[in-house]
């Protein structure tokens, strides 16, 4: 009797490690932000001496202009960023599935844009956006035309072209091996079909590769609302409040306003978006499965 | 429907040569069953006729137009591959209609074109179910159903029957068959398994390292064979095949047995050959001796493996015979239903 319940635990006994330390180095922060997020918290006091203010921080920030026009930044941003990077991503991906000479290497270069740490990206790019010795301004002025106010008036338009450039290849890399796996027979029979290549893209590919285009999109958008290096090396946030993306401002909220319990509700906001996104990513999955487990089961029971 | 003119097909991939100088003309409403080995050449040269492979010389017409340069939505022509290819994320009606609403028929037209399909194959239940959701037999049926809708000239088959269990490929084999026999549309129908191509063809062409070994119809194949590669090709159990030499008008084989020689073969004095017999055709009683190494009865025939001379030869015998291994058979076959081929070129004398 003993040793079977003996038994029974060892495998919790095995996984014991690895949950104590995922208990320290996961829910210990996170929770450690909620219960911050209660309470009026400066830096220099230590946690236990602040105060408790219920839902003060939230509703504070509910009601805050500075905040929402923060998170209508973020959403602009990241809706704006992985629409564009989608359909570039997969527009290449389509264009570049074919076996010709030099198309290996030409795949490698799409997607070294994605290797650059984000902060030399932002570096780069706030170079190549210098009003008067950034790269593009000299090429305008050297056809005759003004420069532009890159980092200025259209700051949220270079950082999102910014980031098109570093993650179109993200989505790229994943849609090509979506393509090159689709059943290549399917694809010949559209052409007997009588196909042409945009309805064999309309018709075939594109909706067979669905899924792993949805999961991309989701994976691109939670990672569009946590950007923080290349828009603080670029812009800082400015000029005003036009590229203080959600988490420059957490950021800011904590270091320069030194209001802890605030940045750690506006942290909880974020994750309340982004942990919507991902329940919508894993519920699509779950149907996904249940759909087909269902169909297999169907099948089963006729035979 | 039409005619498939294929004249002095050449296919190179890079320096290797995978079909030389293909010629078969294909008669209208005629079904025509490309057959051989693996790696024979037979797949793409139905891939060519289809579009799916570019021609590297020679000439391709169907209905009397050159096709060579024309995609395959251009040639008119439907194809039932061998791993069915449906649209996983299309119903039955769907992958059935696909062509027609690609070249925006009526929604009607396109309805009642389907469904009529759909009857002649009883797939009509099923119309709204996705292809995962269908056995073997049936998705290979959704596959034939979106050829017949198109009405096209000629129908391709490339190996439809590979994928689905014996039982089921003896009744898809009576479909298609049956199909052929009340639509009239040309076919082209690659197979390895000879069975299929004999019982299915109203001509046969035999295919062997690219090039065309034979074309005929199938019992014309089975009974005068032009090379050894289509009499051990054609034909269950496989021929028997001995090497020897013609002496005093016989056939005095390597192994140590003798044959009388068909009557309309061509032969000299002393000349070395190679002599086949069909397994089926070897009767009980003659005068060459056989040692039983293996019996396998049947029940309605007996095959027996027998040793001559240190070479395996096969009897197939329409009535049960009790030989034990180590057994002496005597046995013999009617000279006309033998052959002689010609020892380095294979070819029949």
């Amino acid at each position: 009797m003993k040793l079977a319940r003996a038994n029974r635990l060892t495998p919790y006994v095995f996984m014991a490690p690895a949950a104590v330390i995922m208990v320290i180095a996961l829910l210990y922060p996170l929770g450690y932000m909620v219960y911050g997020s209660f309470r009026a918290w400066d830096p220099s006091q230590n946690i236990s001496e602040t105060e408790f203010v219920g839902l003060k921080n939230y509703i504070t920030l509910w009601f805050d202009p500075s905040f929402r026009e923060s998170l209508g930044v973020t959403l602009k941003f990241a809706i704006s960023v992985v629409a564009v990077e989608m359909v570039l991503g997969v527009g290449l991906a389509l264009l570049l599935d074919r076996n010709i000479r030099g198309m290996s290497i030409l795949r490698t270069l799409f997607i070294l844009p994605m290797m650059i740490a984000p902060v030399v990206v932002g570096l780069m790019w706030r170079y190549m956006y210098h009003p008067t010795v950034g790269t593009f301004n000299r090429f305008l002025k050297s056809i005759g035309l003004d420069g532009v106010d890159w980092l200025g008036q259209h700051a949220l338009l270079s950082v999102i072209i910014a980031d098109i450039w570093q993650w179109t290849p993200f989505i790229f890399i994943l849609t090509l091996a979506a393509l090159q796996s689709l059943p290549q027979s399917a694809l010949e029979a559209a052409k007997i079909d009588g196909a042409g290549g945009w309805q064999q893209i309309w018709h075939i590919k594109l909706p067979l590769m669905m899924p792993v285009l949805i999961v991309t999109c989701l994976l691109r958008l939670i990672d569009a609302f946590k950007v923080l290096e290349v828009i603080l090396v670029m812009t800082e946030g400015g000029p005003g409040l036009s590229t203080e993306i959600l988490a420059l401002r957490i950021s800011r909220t904590a270091t320069e306003f030194r209001e802890l319990g605030v940045a750690a509700a506006m942290s909880n906001y974020l994750l309340m978006l982004l942990l919507l996104l991902t329940v919508a990513m894993f519920a699509f999955n779950k149907i996904q499965t249940a759909r087909a487990a269902r169909l297999r089961a169907a099948v089963q029971e006729e035979d | 429907m039409a005619t498939v003119e294929i004249t002095n097909i050449e296919k190179y991939y890079g320096g290797y040569h995978a079909l030389n100088d293909i010629n078969v003309d294909i008669a209208d409403g005629e079904f025509v069953v490309l057959v051989g080995p693996s790696g024979c050449g037979k797949s793409t040269l139905l891939q060519m006729i289809a579009g799916l492979e570019t021609i590297t010389g020679g000439e391709l017409r169907i209905g009397g137009d050159v096709v060579n340069y024309l995609p395959p939505k251009q040639r008119d022509i439907a194809m039932v591959f061998q791993n069915y290819a449906l649209y996983p994320h299309m119903t039955v009606g769907q992958n059935m209609g696909f062509s027609l609403r690609i070249r925006r028929d009526p929604a009607d037209e396109i309805k009642a074109k389907v469904e009529r399909a759909a009857k002649i194959l009883n797939l009509d239940q099923l119309l709204d179910r996705f292809p995962r959701e269908l056995s073997g037999g049936q998705r290979q049926r959704v596959a034939m159903g979106r050829a017949i809708v198109r009405e096209p000239q000629v129908f391709l088959f490339d190996e439809p029957l590979s994928n689905l269990d014996a039982k089921l490929r003896l009744s898809m084999r009576t479909e298609i068959k049956e199909l052929h026999q009340r639509l009239k549309t040309t076919t082209i129908y690659v197979t390895h398994d000879q069975d299929e191509a004999m019982t299915m063809a109203d001509r046969i062409v035999v295919m062997n390292t690219g090039v065309v070994s034979q074309i005929g119809a199938p019992l014309d194949l089975y009974d005068r064979p032009a090379n050894t590669f289509v009499a051990g090709f054609i034909g269950s159990p496989a021929m028997n095949f001995m090497d020897g030499t013609i002496q005093g008008g016989k056939f005095q084989a390597a192994n140590g047995s003798s044959w009388a020689l068909p009557s309309d073969a061509k032969v000299t004095e002393g000349q070395r050959c190679t002599f086949g017999v069909r397994p089926e055709f070897v009767e009980a009683g003659g005068d060459v001796a056989a040692k039983v190494i293996v019996t396998e009865p049947t029940g309605s025939e007996t095959q027996i493996v027998a040793d001559m001379g240190g070479e395996h030869f096969t009897c197939l015998f329409n009535e049960r015979i009790a030989a034990q291994p180590g057994d002496t058979l005597k046995i013999g076959a009617d000279p006309e239903k033998c052959h002689v081929f010609d020892i380095e070129t294979g070819l029949r004398l």
